[in-house]
């Protein structure tokens, strides 16, 4: 039982850190970039494409051993967009004004490569549990990261973090930073740093 | 970790790299000195922070990185400088100092430091602040001898000829004296820093196509940072394509995107993106073989 | 004219990757060599426009006198997917040499979010039938620009002596970057 658990917290911690999807796989990265224009939009993204990678998860691997191999691509694809459907819908009539941010990026979760990745790599091979805590564990690690850009670019772009003026007046917003330049730059900075901090780690643990 | 410079065809020793920006430093002078003479002795604080942060954030990432500090081949100083002579007199300093940084560690330095760099660091710094802070990088021309004068943007002005030459005009501190930037070109000529094809190939193919949209050429040629872009960044080493006929297509494309941009754009002026553009498209063109005629199979590669 | 500026419109000022976020994964993944970035253009040029005729046909025909557009994207999909299918026959069958260059690129394209996005948009712009297609194709232009000019820079990269920590996707990104700020200079151009 105890290795069970355990094994359930190595996913989760899989999809959170050692393979988060932004950082570590650089997946997903469209939505990515276009919606981290402040944090809430990348949170919103981010609990949109976790509440999708939940479902389309734990109905795939429920299904993993109906599905006939040769078309289980299609059919993966229109199990997610079953969910992103409804996530759509549910957005329009609850929260209007994220879903008007959002923009056409959500639909286009339906093709965001993480849902896919983790429907072909995971759910399709794994038990009904497993997949769901793997899917909360990448929608979360997908969550934080784009939480995290559209902090630091709605700081430097607009003074505010959440909507909340935190550099006072006299701050002069760094324009540049929530357009899309800005993003890829951001991102780009964002991962070198990731990368040249485990380097170092590993460098450190040798 | 070697840090020898190895890209090829321009391979230079620390020595001549040095004696070639020191050339370059010193023929930006005359366009500083008109400069403090039209703005005032305050347009040199812009410049000098431009040029001790660049250094300064040259430093600081060779130090960090553990690597041989390589600041006195100059490049950094010639970076801060064409970044301080190309934003406007009352530019405020911590602008400069992002500016500066930006071109030296994220510009340069990120892709491997000097020689590896596939855009002008001070062009692309200048486009940053412009995308960031518009206000400050647009207005802010009125000081020193134009109190009373309110252009807006440095090409509106119903400035004659000869007022674009001498450079009694508003615009960035070292763009606006022609004559200036001439003395600095022959100079530049004079000690074989530069080879005179891409200014003049340059000026002539965004003449030739203002002429035919309808501006008059020396108006094209005199007013804005033209002159300037073309003598001092378009020139730039590494972010030149290597053959001729392709320095060539390189310079007509900065004429002709210039003129587009002034003539059909939202920015007053075009130099900064349209040099960017081309060394964007540097390698592209090196890719044409030289025997083979423009317009051919190529084609599609450059024309867009 | 109005048709001129649209499509200038869709290749620099809009451009699908360095405005609109649409394809970064291909943009990224399949630049590193000028030549397969030049194919991956092409196969995604072919398939926009198609797909941008079909899913306007769709949309207008069947969904909307249905009222069924809450089935908007699973519909899109379902016809990108196909059409990718049919494609990739087609050119197997009759264009083999075509075919041995784009090949290895359709079945990704499937997943392009450039391919389901400018579907998306038209719908949501409200394009005419002409629109739709023009808007596909020469959406698929800007995004071939793009890849081209990319792959371009990325090969002189590889000579250059990058920090460890950023090479690959890193690097790729503040290039990225550093190519939109110069296309900001085309604002306004329309």
């Amino acid at each position: 039982m105890s290795e069970k658990k355990m094994n359930l917290g190595k996913v989760f911690m899989n999809g959170v850190i050692t393979e988060n999807p932004t950082f570590r796989l650089v997946l997903g990265t469209c939505p990515t970039l276009a919606v981290t224009t402040s944090a809430i939009n990348g949170l919103g993204m981010g609990a949109a494409a976790t509440f999708v990678l939940l479902g389309s998860n734990i109905v795939i691997s429920a299904l993993r051993k109906v599905i006939p191999d040769k078309v289980r691509i299609p059919s993966f694809i229109v199990v997610i967009c079953m969910f992103v459907t409804i996530i759509q819908l549910v957005m329009q009539a609850y929260l209007p004004s994220l879903y008007e941010s959002l923009g056409i990026f959500l639909p286009l979760i339906v093709v965001n490569c993480i849902i896919l990745g983790r429907a072909e790599a995971f759910a399709s091979k794994n038990p009904v549990v497993a997949s769901a805590v793997d899917g909360i564990g990448m929608g979360l690690g997908f969550t934080l990261a784009l939480t995290l850009i559209g902090c630091i670019r709605e700081l430097a772009g607009n003074g505010s973090v959440f909507g909340i003026n935190l550099l006072g007046t006299s701050f002069q917003p760094m324009l540049l930073m929530i357009l899309p330049a800005g993003g890829f730059l951001v991102f780009g900075l964002l991962l070198g740093i990731i990368n040249s901090l485990t380097n170092r780690k590993k460098g450190g643990a040798k | 970790m070697s840090l020898i410079l190895s890209s090829a065809p321009h391979v230079r020793t620390k020595d001549n790299t040095q004696r070639l920006m020191l050339n370059v430093i010193i023929s930006l002078l005359p366009c500083l000195i008109a400069g403090v003479y039209y703005f005032g002795f305050a347009c040199l604080i812009p410049v000098c922070v431009s040029v001790v942060s660049a250094v300064a954030a040259e430093w600081v990432w060779q130090k960090l990185g553990h690597k041989k500090i390589r600041i006195y081949d100059l490049s950094a100083v010639v970076t801060g400088l064409l970044l301080g002579l190309i934003v406007p007199p009352s530019a405020p300093w911590w602008m400069m100092v992002i500016g500066s940084a930006f071109a030296i560690i994220v510009v340069k330095q990120l892709f491997g430091g000097i020689g590896d760099n596939f855009l002008n660091p001070a062009l692309a710094a200048r486009a940053v602040l412009l995308a960031s802070w518009p206000a400050l990088m647009t207005s802010g021309y009125n000081v020193g001898k134009f109190d009373a004068v309110t252009t807006p943007t440095p090409l509106l002005g119903s400035a004659s000829l000869m007022d674009l030459l001498l450079g009694n005009v508003t615009g960035a501190i070292g763009e606006t004296c022609k004559i200036a930037i001439l003395i600095g070109f022959v100079y530049l000529l004079a000690t074989r820093t530069i080879r005179w094809e891409i200014p003049v190939i340059t000026l002539a193919s965004a003449a030739l196509l203002g002429w035919l949209l309808g501006t008059d050429p020396l108006t094209t040629v005199l007013s804005g940072g033209l002159l300037f872009g073309a003598v001092y960044m378009a020139t730039d080493y590494v972010t030149t394509p290597m053959n001729s006929l392709a320095r060539y297509l390189y310079a007509v494309g900065i004429g002709v995107i210039v003129v587009l941009i002034r003539k059909y754009g939202s920015y007053p002026e075009g130099v900064t993106y349209a040099i960017l553009l081309m060394n964007i498209a540097a390698t592209l063109f090196d890719r044409i073989p030289v025997q083979r005629i423009y317009g051919h199979t190529n084609a599609k590669k450059e024309g867009k | 004219m109005n048709v001129i500026l649209f499509m200038i419109s869709c290749i620099l000022t809009n451009n699908f990757i360095f405005n609109k976020f649409l394809g970064c994964c291909p943009f990224l993944g399949v630049s590193s060599k000028v030549e397969t970035a030049t194919s991956m253009g092409i196969a995604v040029t072919f398939v926009m426009t198609i797909a941008s005729l079909f899913a306007w046909m769709v949309n207008t025909w069947v969904l909307v006198p249905l009222q069924l557009e809450y089935m908007q994207t699973i519909a899109f999909i379902l016809i990108i997917a196909g059409l990718v299918q049919f494609v990739e026959m087609f050119l197997k069958k009759s264009m083999p040499a075509l075919y041995s260059a784009l090949g290895i690129y359709l079945p990704l394209i499937t997943t392009n979010c450039a391919v389901l996005g400018v579907a998306t948009l038209n719908v949501k712009e409200g394009y005419n039938l002409l629109f739709s297609v023009l808007n596909g194709t020469f959406s698929a232009l800007g995004f071939l620009l793009a890849i081209v000019l990319m792959a371009g820079v990325r090969e002189r990269l590889e000579s250059s002596k990058i920090p460890e920590c950023m090479k690959g996707f890193p690097i790729s990104l503040v290039t990225a970057g550093l190519m939109a700020i110069a296309f900001m200079g085309f604002n306004g151009l329309v």
